[in-house]
């Protein structure tokens, strides 16, 4: 029975923390596809970028982890704004196909381009020490990085939804994923709400995929290989929704998880299906308007 | 065709070319080897190891004989692949030998092909047993998992009761669980648990944690060699397994030589078994590390990838020797299962002509600190081992 | 001349259409170092025929076709290794059975969504085979791959060889018979409704034509080409690995029909075989920037040349005309 319980408490914590990594990064992806109806597959490059920037800047200019996590979050930002403007803010009205087979295009050149600049190794953060070794909590020893990973992202999600529940700005993201020609006939500029919305949501993702690297670890097929949860997360979560995504996330990082340590046999297998059952129950996913 | 319009066509050491008469007779080596994905850095070994072998010992050439290389990347473990180049360099290229592939499935894939072409097939890396049964034109001289986990397993049942089994989910993954399982429990220790990763696997921490929960005296843990194995390490330490006293132990692929300084103090106490080290002091791996030094620089170290590269090339310009620079496929495997060498840098080794798999001696080694660095540290041997799971099978 | 082929056009033959298989015929003889790659460009291109009929005919959506081309792979190789079924039509038979039952019952399940749930469902659906793919390992293989596949000589008399000349004209036929079908689809009525469906399906709905039993019946047929593509594939290549059913594999069919050209059937022909080529030529020594080419050239066909290079041609052709008009 103790066994069991220490088993549960250790999926509950490492579920945990891969489902608040999923989250950071799937958040962004949800909000824009709610208010463009874009459907943007490369949004993992943005994540990827922002592992590749903390590395990169950790091990060959010095940066401290800190000033890593936060280059991470305003590059990947910035860089996402060129690209909206220059490339994806033409293919709004062209249809899904266009779309899709557009930032399929992307990730094929953001994985080549990870190759050239970086390898084909998997890389790994280095650590600063304060965020090594075991952290005892109730009598039991759990991995301190994850323990910072858990409450910086609790830290995260705690100022996103409050940025987009109680401030002005939010009110205006709100107002136009619920109804975007309205929004704008009232006087809300939806074209340079949408380049920020966009913006901020692709810092979050490369936020995320700094403080993911160990979890989903940093190499170039990344946008390829995590895409299907990333997507999962949005989908089953709700398009333009800020909680649906994050009980998706945690559904799906804690199911992962278990499944790992229970049946790693099934690999997973669970969470495609439970995919499938909710989205033919609730097509629009769990929090999303059904049409 | 042989001669003309072949694009990727690789020419290798200008003093080969040099050396060569007008009437110079070429014989064609196809490479298979994986120089893309996350497992670039194994091929990248692999490749050193024979490129070095060839530029030390171009004198070993019956005159007028010259090799071309015809290399291809199969880009990790990616049958498919692998396959569809072998298949090309039969058919395009005309290759008359075969040499490289890192891993399994790969070498797997092949192996009906070189039986149809009678092509002499010289694995370098992949290491799981069933392969030289595949095909008659196949001989190995990297190793075999039940080589080193056999007798580890048998090692371990003396020291612990109780352990754990992490491998990875594929058929060197399956060959190691059932080599150490059987040594373990032949020796009447008891396996508490056993877990089977994702070859393909992001994060290891999960597969660690459950080990950490069933409590055994030991994990033993075969991942591909590389990073991986590196990552799992990571985990090892990060959950405090060492701290709850479990050990942990594996074939030499969880601490191979050139990772050992990205483990850091970690890997400490680390036991092993393994075919080479190379920290090892015989003269011919002292001269084999200050060759690759002097090659590829001071803090480069080969692994044991780029000992199974260098002895497969050793064989390759043996037999090209004997027949004086005229490859026939069955005279060329007659011949090669008569190799032998007592001076590689991993020691003695040789052909066995039954199987056409590699005699060599294993090592039990512990990671310690050797003047400030890490090394694979060996403190018992066990010689000249045949592969035991094709023993076991005979009786 | 290059025409986006529908329903209306006239349906006879044209010479032009004879030319690529005699094309290919001469391929056979004169290239002989080039038949083992040729038998897989005809594979893929009969692959990417199946999924122009359900994303360029009917607009379909989908990331995830590989799934019944990886299915029929891995039937026909699993009947081959471990069942003792080594006849080849035999095989292609259940592939193709498989698929299509695969095909009816996913497609009458996923059919009713549209848009990113759709995509969702047809990506997770082949999730699972991949992962089924990945653990049942006593019948699959896993990652090591399916090998040992036994295949006897095509109706006892031909036997498929090293050098893949059996497999080449085999491949050819088979795709023969994919092509001969789906273009009679495409210039049937049958073919014009699901265009109708693709530009409007509420107007479908009105003018009572059975939009969703329409989708489901092409959605199974192109499921079943895609199946005996796969079943080519384990034929010639008498191997099957898990890329099959990879979301990387479906990323490159849906580039080489984009290329050549979607909802034009030679598109379909055109891409693969360029695609192919040029991967060939040009992927062996740097494939880094070969996939940094691919990306962007998606990336330029979708904001400049939507018809993909039968498009180009068909500009081409009617500047051309119109000058000397």
């Amino acid at each position: 029975m103790e066994a069991f319980l220490s088993s549960l408490v250790s999926v509950a914590f490492h579920g945990a923390a891969y489902g608040m990594i999923l989250y950071v990064i799937s958040v962004g992806l949800s909000v824009t596809m709610g208010l463009m109806g874009f459907v943007n597959l490369a949004h993992g490059v943005f994540a990827m970028a922002g592992g590749y920037i903390l590395i990169a800047a950790m091990d060959r200019f010095g940066v401290s982890y800190p000033l890593g996590l936060a280059l991470a979050f305003v590059l990947v930002a910035a860089g996402s704004v060129v690209l909206e403007r220059l490339l994806y803010s033409r293919l709004y009205t062209a249809g899904e196909l266009a779309q899709v087979l557009f930032t399929i295009g992307l990730i094929f050149i953001a994985v080549a381009t990870a190759r050239l600049l970086f390898g084909t190794l998997q890389l790994l953060v280095p650590l600063p020490d304060y965020l090594k070794g075991q952290f005892g909590l109730l009598g039991r020893d759990f991995p301190a990085f994850r323990v910072f990973l858990i409450a910086f992202s609790a830290v995260m999600v705690g100022i996103l939804w409050y940025g987009v529940e109680r401030t002005r700005w939010g009110a205006m993201v709100r107002a136009a994923v619920d109804n975007g020609p309205m929004a704008q006939s009232i006087g809300i500029n939806t074209r340079r709400l949408f380049t920020i919305t966009f913006a901020l949501g692709s810092g979050l993702a490369g936020l995320g995929g700094a403080l993911g690297a160990e979890i989903l670890t940093v190499q170039p097929t990344y946008p390829f290989e995590h895409l299907v949860y990333f997507l999962i997360v949005v989908a089953v979560g709700g398009l333009g929704s800020l909680r649906g995504p994050f009980f998706a996330a945690l559904l799906i990082g804690v199911t992962d998880t278990a499944c790992k340590y229970w049946v790693p046999q099934f690999g997973a297998f669970f969470i495609y299906v439970a995919t499938i059952a909710i989205l033919l129950w609730r097509p629009a996913g769990l929090f999303g308007r059904q049409g | 065709m042989r001669f003309a319009g072949l694009v990727n066509k690789l020419l290798v050491g200008a003093a080969l070319l040099c050396a060569a008469t007008a009437s110079a007779q070429t014989i064609k080596i196809g490479v298979i080897n994986t120089y893309s994905g996350p497992f670039a850095t194994l091929g990248d070994l692999i490749d050193k190891g024979f490129k070095l072998y060839m530029k030390q010992n171009a004198a070993k050439l019956p005159p007028g004989v010259k090799i071309e290389l015809v290399i291809r990347d199969a880009g990790g473990p990616n049958p498919d692949k692998a396959k569809q180049l072998a298949q090309e360099l039969i058919v395009r290229d005309k290759i008359q030998i075969l040499t490289g592939v890192v891993f399994t499935p790969n070498a797997m894939a092949i192996a009906p092909l070189t039986q149809e072409a009678k092509l002499p097939f010289f694995i370098m890396n992949a290491g799981t047993s069933v392969i030289t049964t595949r095909s008659p034109y196949i001989a190995r001289f990297s190793f075999t998992l039940w080589q080193s986990t056999y007798p580890l397993g048998a090692w371990a049942s003396r020291k612990y009761k109780t352990a754990y089994i992490a491998v990875s989910d594929f058929a060197p993954g399956h060959d190691s669980e059932a080599g150490f399982e059987r040594g373990f429990t032949e020796g009447g220790g008891k396996i508490v648990g056993k877990v089977r990763i994702p070859l393909a696997n992001p994060d290891f921490v999960p597969f660690m944690q459950r080990a950490k929960d069933a409590r055994p005296d030991v994990v033993f843990s075969f991942i591909p060699a590389g990073r991986q194995a590196t990552q799992i390490m990571k985990a090892y330490g990060d959950l405090g397994l060492g701290k709850a006293g479990v050990k942990f132990i594996g074939p030499g692929d969880i601490t191979t030589d050139e990772e050992l300084p990205n483990m850091g103090d970690l890997a400490l106490g680390v036991i092993t078994m393994h075919h080479y080290s190379a920290a090892a002091t015989r003269p011919a791996n002292k001269a084999f590390i200050a060759a690759w030094k002097k090659e590829y620089g001071e803090k480069s170290w080969p692994s044991f990838m780029s000992v199974g590269a260098w002895d497969a090339m050793d064989a390759i310009y043996y037999v090209i020797r004997e027949q004086k620079g005229r490859i026939d496929p069955d005279r060329t495997m007659a011949l090669v299962k008569q190799y032998k060498n007592p001076n590689s840098p991993r020691g003695p080794i040789a052909i066995d002509p039954a199987t056409r798999d590699i005699i060599q001696n294993e090592y039990m080694r512990e990671v310690r600190k050797v003047g400030g660095q890490l090394a694979n540290v060996e403190f018992e041997t066990f010689a000249q081992v045949k592969d035991p799971w094709k023993e076991l099978q005979k009786k | 001349m290059i025409r986006r082929a529908s329903y209306g056009e006239p349906a006879r033959i044209g010479w032009l259409e004879w030319l690529p298989w005699a094309a290919a015929l001469a391929v056979f003889f004169a290239l002989p170092e080039y038949v083992p790659l040729g038998a897989r460009i005809l594979v893929y291109i009969l692959f990417a025929l199946s999924l122009d009929l359900i994303l360029g005919y009917a607009g379909i959506i989908t990331l995830g076709h590989t799934a019944f081309f990886g299915l029929g792979a891995y039937v026909a190789g699993i009947l081959g290794a471990k069942l003792g079924v080594t006849d080849p039509l035999l095989q292609m038979a259940a592939a193709a059975a498989a698929a299509a039952l695969l095909g009816v019952a996913t497609g009458a399940v996923i059919l009713r969504t549209r848009g990113l749930t759709l995509l969702m469902l047809t990506l997770a659906i082949t999730a699972i085979l991949l992962e089924i793919a990945n653990k049942a390992t006593a019948l699959t293989g896993g990652a090591d791959g399916l090998s040992g596949i036994s295949v006897t000589p095509i109706l006892g008399q031909f036997r498929f060889d090293m050098f893949g000349k059996t497999a080449y004209l085999y491949c050819l036929l088979v795709l023969f018979a994919g092509w001969w079908i789906v273009r009679r689809i495409i210039y049937s009525p049958f073919g014009a409704s699901l265009v109708g469906i693709r530009e409007n399906v509420v107007r479908m709905h009105a003018i009572g034509s059975p939009a969703y039993a329409r989708l489901i019946a092409v959605y199974t047929i192109s499921a079943t080409i895609a199946g005996c593509a796969g079943a080519l594939l384990t034929q010639t290549n008498q191997f099957v690995g898990l890329n099959v059913l990879s979301f990387e594999f479906a990323g490159e069919l849906l580039v080489m029909l984009v290329l050549g050209g979607v909802g034009r059937i030679y598109g379909a022909f055109v891409g693969p075989l360029v695609y192919m080529i040029a991967q060939d030529q040009l992927a062996k020594q740097f494939p880094e920037y070969w996939y940094f080419g691919i990306g962007l050239l998606l990336v330029a066909v979708v904001l400049f040349a939507r018809g993909g290079l039968l498009g180009i041609a068909d500009r081409v052709v009617s500047k051309f005309r119109g000058e000397r008009r």
